[in-house]
């Protein structure tokens, strides 16, 4: 497996003076995976893509990015990669294709590709009716199109995505993911960092980093079924109710609750099989909960312990990936705390 | 230099692109040329100037007259009483006062010395001396014009020239070399040109680093095969190239406009100036590596260019300042720069008589670009 890897990282590790921004980060990508880094603001995301692209030496370890060596040829790796930073950082008194051809020209392509990848750069993002028009003209979406536009010129075999999605609306936000979707088909690996747990779901392997940690590693659906996060004897379930935020306050006295989130008007928790959801929902209810005004109102609920007065289902979850990152940050806090 | 043409197009991209660069680099500087040149003229006439006439006969209105023919004093206001003579003073209407006394022309009549009161306002203190050398030569001359006729009525002389007339025993002949006519401009503008070419230089250069790394496109161009060299010299090269445009048609200006002539080597001086560019744009390159921002960037190149004004030579005589002010002034490359502009073009100075300014520059020059290389280079690492 680690033969088809474009990317490994072993035990590497920066620090910025006293800070550390990463520790001991060891993962593989394998080729036209699309893996997606995630993890809170100033978690370290943009230094371990930032190293990954040979712009930051490590402090510590070292990685191999299509079998250079990020310490010793970092200019190997340069050719072969494309790199989309947060800000889209574009030439915005440039026009869009004054942008492309800057960067056809930068990557040093020769005269007779130029125009070829120019063409087809224009037609993968489809930005071919606003070639005349200014950068800063563009709006949030396009400018993130013709970024990737310029990250792409050169055919590289690995694009780095850096928070590709930030303040950019939703359709936008799909369309690119389309996109990717399309490159990663095509065999480019795709690298993208995020805090977007609906981006999160889509990618081939996730990685979650936590103050300078990976805390967690692998496909979703594995990092789903880890023991820590749902421990053997447990099992998930979300609960709608009408007053969710105080049945949280009550959730959270029930021993055998291991863990309960809200999720707009519904509580995922974290049942012991102690207990039966059946009763977790009787007990929900028994703490004089007061019928809200609007709860007559409201369609009525289809589930066994639907009352006049509070009206609550269940069912039995998979967690979200949400939930497992959730859950191992909460387990570390605890673990750093004790 | 992987990458030099593709950053070089680029810069001129951007300069196509933004009208104000354009603006600044040749339009700004034959502004600023045409003020220093027509505006600021440090030659000191029309004082205004109160007289209080206590005579009033024909010696003291001639006395008046040839205060008002040097064209240093305006008379603006005529008194008899101290109260208004004083007023006139320190309202600041008039900055010189004269007092003839009553007996002024019977003191004249009678061989006697006759005293003239003159009140010169000091707080001004170039047109205070002005009045002051102006008003002891006027005297000198109308005492010599009354001893010598006094003389000729008796047939005595101190001295004869060649014709035989009355003379001053010493005869002093003063002879200007290379601004005959003493025009401020031919001392203003040749500093000027180094100023505004080290002024254009700096912000532009200083500019085009700090946006980018603002905007964030330098950190995306580290990404890129471009090396370090071809991204300094693609990001520099055009802007020394724009600046050297700006040298050749402030030359045209002085030339043409102002009439300075340039009495040396054009080739020595272009050449030169070349010297000085490189060692500007090293400066530009040190400036953009300290500053974060575009605002940090004007701030620190005002902390260059503000000395560059005062200490350089350009406005005050170096010559004056105290010995650590002046040292600080040889830090400066635009000191020498100065030197060497003004040398050229007023004083047809050659290569020999410039060595001391050209290797001051060269010094400068290479300690300037030895810093701002190791910086950018740690920097980008």
């Amino acid at each position: 497996m680690n033969e088809d890897a474009v990317i490994r990282t072993e035990h590497l590790g920066r620090r910025f003076g006293e800070v550390v921004a990463l520790r001991d980060i060891t993962l593989s990508v394998s080729r036209a995976a699309i893996f997606g880094l995630l993890g809170p603001n100033g978690s370290g995301k943009s230094t371990l893509i930032r190293m990954l692209c040979g712009v930051l030496a490590p402090s510590n370890g070292t990685a191999w990015v299509l079998g250079n060596d990020i310490r010793t040829s970092p200019e190997a790796i340069k050719t072969r990669i494309g790199y989309m930073s947060q800000k889209f950082s574009l030439y915005n008194d440039l026009s869009v294709i004054e942008n492309i051809r800057f960067y056809a020209l930068a990557y040093g392509l020769a005269p007779s590709r130029r125009r070829e990848r120019e063409q087809a750069v224009i037609d993968l993002v489809g930005i071919g009716d606003y070639v005349k028009r200014l950068a800063s003209h563009l709006s949030g979406g396009w400018k993130q199109r013709l970024a990737l536009a310029c990250a792409m010129i050169h055919e590289p075999e690995i694009l780095f995505l850096d928070e590709p999605t930030a303040g950019i609306d939703p359709v936008a936000r799909r369309d690119l993911w389309d996109l990717l979707f399309q490159l990663a088909h095509q065999g480019v690996t795709m690298f993208v960092s995020t805090h977007y747990m609906d981006e999160a779901e889509r990618c081939t392997k996730v990685g979650y980093v936590l103050s300078g940690d990976l805390i967690a590693l692998g496909e979703p659906h594995e990092l789903k079924s880890l023991p820590q996060v749902t421990p053997p004897g447990t099992r998930r379930y979300a609960v709608s109710c009408d007053d969710a935020p105080s049945a949280l306050a009550r959730a959270r006295n029930i021993p055998e609750v291991r863990d309960a989130t809200l999720f707009g008007t519904e509580l995922h928790i974290q049942l012991a099989d102690a207990m039966s959801p059946q009763t977790l929902v009787q007990r929900l209810k028994s703490h004089g909960l007061s019928p809200s005004p609007r709860a007559g109102a409201s369609a009525p609920a289809v589930g066994e312990a639907a009352t006049r007065e509070s009206h609550a289902e269940f069912r039995e979850v998979q967690p979200s990936l949400e939930d497992v990152f959730v859950t191992l940050s909460r387990a570390r806090s605890r673990s750093n705390a004790a | 230099m992987r990458g030099f043409w593709a950053i070089f197009l680029k810069e001129f991209a951007h300069i196509r692109r933004d009208p104000t660069t354009i603006f600044f680099t040749f339009l700004v500087p034959v502004i600023q040329l045409t003020i220093f040149g027509f505006a600021i003229d440090v030659t000191i006439d029309h004082i205004p100037t109160v007289v209080m006439d206590l005579d009033g006969r024909q010696e003291s209105r001639r006395l008046i007259d040839a205060m008002q023919n040097t064209r240093t004093f305006d008379v603006i206001e005529r008194v008899t009483d101290d109260e208004s003579y004083h007023r006139a003073i320190t309202s600041g209407r008039a900055r010189v006062g004269v007092l003839i006394p009553a007996k002024y022309s019977d003191r004249l009549l009678l061989r006697e010395q006759a005293p003239v009161q003159i009140v010169i306002d000091g707080s001004d203190s170039q047109a205070a001396t002005a009045a002051m050398n102006t008003m002891g030569l006027l005297a000198t001359e109308l005492s010599k014009a009354r001893a010598k006729s006094f003389g000729e009525s008796l047939q005595l002389a101190v001295a004869r020239n060649e014709q035989g007339h009355f003379a001053m025993p010493i005869d002093v002949r003063p002879r200007l070399l290379f601004n005959p006519n003493l025009e401020s401009a031919h001392f203003f503008v040749p500093g000027l040109i180094a100023i505004i070419l080290q002024l254009v230089l700096l912000f532009l250069t200083t500019f085009s680093i700090v946006r980018e790394r603002e905007m964030g496109t330098l950190e995306q161009l580290f990404v890129t095969p471009v090396g370090r060299g071809g991204l300094m010299l693609g990001k520099l090269i055009p802007y020394a190239l724009m600046a050297f445009g700006e040298l050749l048609i402030v030359l045209l200006a002085m030339t043409e406009v102002f009439h300075v002539p340039i009495h040396g080597s054009l080739t020595l001086l272009l050449g030169l100036s070349w010297l000085f560019i490189v060692t500007v744009l090293g400066l530009g390159l040190l400036l953009s590596t300290l500053a974060r921002t575009q605002l940090e960037a004007i701030q620190f190149s005002f902390l260059v260019m503000l000395p560059s004004v005062f200490l350089s030579g350009f406005m005050f005589p170096r010559a004056q300042m105290p010995i650590v002010i002046r040292s600080l002034g040889n830090l400066l490359p635009v000191t020498y720069f100065v030197e060497i502009v003004r040398g050229v073009i007023l004083r047809d100075a050659d290569i020999l008589d410039l060595t001391p300014s050209i290797l001051g520059l060269s010094a400068c020059c290479a300690v300037i670009l030895t810093l701002s290389l190791l910086r950018f280079r740690k920097q980008i690492a």
